[in-house]
């Protein structure tokens, strides 16, 4: 198999960045040569991965150089050799970082990026497809995986719904498809059945369901992936799970968002609502 | 083909999807008299359908272009990309004559904050502050004028925000115009935000006082091919002070003084009409429509504007000047008559010249055989009689409508209810009216709305009038159908068109446009083949 390129959506705060740099340590780990482009005004996506270095983004670089900016001003190595690059945008309130986003990945693209003999491309994409902007790697090709970073809260699941919506427009018209869903667990009650009830009504799976451990954000404090700060710990290995079920994942689906009456029902039968006993019914 | 204008109407929309066949049919109507005075509804001022290749412009282009532009001390600058600027330059259409060489005059400059696709991203306000600043050190003006592009809309560039901090900053006039493009149907939508600015930040500023006696300001006259020079020397023989022009030849002190005026007349209704209404409202100084386009209009509007000052000295030396005036006008008019009496126009131009110009046809005898707008609204067309009754859509609620109350120092009634009363029962006078285009038409006469390309060929098609007149857009197009197009929003870089001078020019441009031989000479190659089988048939 060639270059897989891979976005990973979800609702703001789910731990998008957090999942997928965890993952992309792991698959580093496995020996794979990765390029991250963080696709979110914050430029917060690749921190992990580069020790907490803050790097210049590509847009302040554009913005600073002009027409001179050259790939090594706006990629870093990370763990594992990662290439590690930051759109970047402008700060909340101004601008418009959608359009940040399609001029950062034309640069990239211009500059010859994607030209080096890379396995994997993840795009990190911020909270929701807002504007069209937001949806620039799912378009003209640029990736050809999505996978939805979910938890067992409504809001989150109510988001990958909207998501899969985009992916569905997208799909039609170009080669975008739902690899699956990400389960990053907030503890909520049946949760991983109910993700993996609602991954299926969205035609998908669940790839993964990674547990809750504060490892994470100890990890974190220290500027590491869980994989870089203590490889040997239960929730690298989850991790490790995630990345090797992405690099063998076969399934991959024009998805089928929900009807909201269906996701409420879903919520319900899975017993969010008091006095409806968990799991009783299953939505067909 | 039948003429018969409702048998047109039916073949111009036949071609038309069901939906647009519709709509169209309710934007194109024949003139009637009716018993009641009253004329057909017809639908204006809402969106063009997509494909139909409107005349129309945008938003930006009424307040920036129509409004604003032509006034020659206020810096326009345009915040968007280059050619947003570039293309809304104003360099032979709107005149201006500054009293001496040093006065400013910025009408042949063309400023933008050019954006690139770096301020789109990281907003555009940090680069507008800085043009700001930087013209104000080049040209030192009295005020500063900020128009807002499509992209400025999008990304939410704070222009109103930039324009507060300069004012402070600088110490001169600086305002803002959010008017994107994209914000109305038309530049209409335009007109109306420019109008909503000059009355915020320009009228009420200079309190200049004037002897005068009788003091006007002349509204909707932009001084294109030279319009508003005439107009200027007209009413000055007359002993008519102006005041103010919104906004041809005008200056940003005049505007400011324009409150200090015992009249407005109101030439181009559609793009000014609200500055009219805010400034009787704030300010208490009446407002009538005027049309100083043809000989005959131009009478009946100096007359007018003698009967309101109720001043026999005036009304005249009014007299007079329409005798003198007259008789050097008569002289050309005659003959040029003899010339054209029958031939036939059409007009789709404007928000008002599309019926003004048919005074100066009616003045040639030529008839108007179809006419609309690009951009009227259903009063423009039926009068303002129909306001109470209209609907607000969507696309007008996007619009501020300002709420307006009488200044408590500067309101005074310059003529109280009575009095208006009694002038409107005495004479012709209509204040705060319009009677619109349709009932000063001939009856049997198509009205379209917002033409469509295919409109204008089948119309050319069928009645094959001797001139159209339109815009650039539609001139070239026109022409290769065989047809002379008259150019009315830039007079081809003719004119002046206004009042009896004005005429004169008139009716000898359009005389040499309808008569000239050349389009009867010229056989396109395609239609060789026709002229020779023709001649063939007729050996």
């Amino acid at each position: 198999m060639g270059r897989r390129s891979i976005a990973i959506y979800g609702k703001g705060g789910i731990g998008k960045s957090t999942t997928t740099q965890n993952t992309v340590a792991a698959l580093a780990e496995m020996g794979k040569k990765i390029m991250v482009v963080g696709c979110d005004p914050k430029a917060d996506s690749t921190r992990l991965l580069l020790g907490g270095l803050v790097q210049k983004t590509v847009l302040d670089t554009l913005r600073d150089e002009g027409d001179e900016v050259v790939l090594e001003d706006v990629m870093r190595p990370g763990f594992g050799g990662t290439h590690c690059t930051e759109s970047g945008g402008p700060e909340p309130g101004v601008g418009c970082a959608g359009r940040g986003i399609i001029t950062s990945i034309n640069l990239l693209e211009q500059l010859g990026a994607y030209e080096a003999d890379l396995d994997y491309v993840f795009y990190d994409v911020l909270g929701d497809v807002v504007c069209g902007g937001f949806a620039m790697p799912m378009r003209e090709g640029k990736a050809q995986e999505i996978y939805i970073v979910c938890s067992g809260e409504m809001m989150a699941m109510y988001a990958a719904n909207n998501i899969s919506k985009g992916i569905v427009k997208f799909a039609q018209a170009g080669g975008v498809r739902l690899g699956g869903i990400i389960c990053n667990s907030r503890k909520v009650d049946n949760e991983l059945e109910m993700i993996t009830e609602f991954a299926r009504l969205l035609g998908t799976q669940l790839i993964h369901f990674v547990p809750r451990d504060n490892d994470v954000q100890r990890a974190e404090i220290n500027r590491k992936t869980v994989i870089e700060w203590r490889p040997d710990c239960p929730q690298a290995d989850e991790y490790r799970a995630l990345a090797k079920a992405i690099d063998n994942n076969k399934l991959f689906v024009i998805p089928t968002p929900l009807e909201i009456e269906t996701l409420e029902k879903l919520l319900i039968d899975f017993g969010l609502v008091d006095g409806v006993a968990p799991g009783t019914e299953v939505v067909a | 083909m039948s003429k018969d204008p409702r048998v047109v109407k039916e073949e111009l929309i036949q071609i038309y999807p069901k939906k647009l066949r519709q709509k169209r049919s309710e934007q194109i109507v024949v003139t009637e008299h009716r018993e009641d005075g009253s004329v057909p509804e017809i639908k204006a001022n809402v969106r063009s359908s997509p494909g139909i290749i409107t005349q129309r412009g945008c938003t930006y282009a009424g307040c920036k272009g129509v409004v604003i532009g032509p006034s020659r001390d206020i810096l326009s600058i345009v915040h968007g990309p280059v050619g947003c600027s570039f293309y809304a330059w104003l360099t032979r259409r709107n005149q201006t004559r500054p009293a001496t060489e040093s006065d400013q005059n910025f009408i042949t400059y063309c400023l933008t904050t050019d954006m690139q696709e770096e301020n789109i991203v990281f907003g555009g306000e940090k680069k507008l502050k800085a043009a700001v600043k930087e013209a104000f050190a080049l040209f030192h003006p009295k005020a500063i004028a900020i128009f807002s592009t499509c992209p400025v809309g999008l990304i939410g560039d704070d222009v109103h925000a930039v324009a507060r901090e300069m004012k402070a900053e600088l110490g001169i006039n600086v305002f803002g115009f959010s008017c994107e493009g994209y914000r109305g149907v038309s530049q209409s939508a335009g007109h109306h935000i420019a109008n909503n600015g000059v009355f915020k930040h320009i009228i009420g500023n200079n309190e200049t006082q004037h002897e005068e006696k009788f003091k006007v300001n002349l509204l909707g006259e932009y001084n294109i091919g030279g319009d508003g020079f005439v107009l200027e020397e007209l009413l000055a023989r007359c002993g008519i002070k102006q005041i103010a022009t919104f906004s041809g030849n005008s200056t940003y002190d005049t505007m400011a003084n324009a409150h200090t005026a015992d009249l407005n007349i109101v030439m181009c209704h559609r793009s000014i009409n609200y500055v009219a209404e805010m400034m009787e409202k704030r300010f208490g100084i009446p407002w009538m429509k005027v049309n100083f386009i043809g000989a005959h209009s131009s009478a009946k509007s100096l007359r007018r504007i003698a009967e309101y000052f109720e001043d026999e000295a005036l009304k005249a030396r009014v007299e007079e000047v329409i005798a003198e005036e007259m008789a050097v006008v008569e002289a050309t008019r005659s003959v040029v008559e003899s010339r054209c009496k029958g031939k036939t126009a059409m007009l789709f131009v404007g928000g008002s010249r599309a019926h003004h110009y048919q005074d100066l046809f009616k003045d040639m005898g030529m008839k108007t055989i179809a006419a609309g707008y690009e951009f009227g609204h259903r009063d423009d067309y039926e009068g303002r009689n129909v306001l109470p009754g209209l609907k607000v859509d969507a696309d007008s609620k996007n619009i501020e409508e300002i709420e307006v109350v009488p200044d408590p120092e500067r309101y005074r009634a310059r003529r109280t209810p009575e009095q208006i009363a009694k002038l409107e029962a005495m004479t012709e006078m209509e204040f705060r009216g319009y009677i619109g285009m349709m009932p000063e038409m001939e009856k049997d006469i198509l009205v379209i709305d917002d033409l469509s390309h295919h409109e204008t060929e089948r119309l050319l098609e069928i009645y094959k009038p001797d001139i159209f007149c339109a815009g650039i857009k539609e001139k070239f197009g026109v022409q290769k159908m065989g047809i002379p197009c008259k150019q009315l929003h830039s007079y081809d870089y003719g004119g002046p068109y206004a009042g009896f001078r004005g005429a004169i020019n008139f009716y000898k441009d359009i005389d040499r446009m309808v008569n000239i031989k050349i389009w009867s000479h010229v056989t396109p190659p395609w239609g060789q083949q026709v002229k020779e089988q023709a001649e063939v048939a007729a050996d």
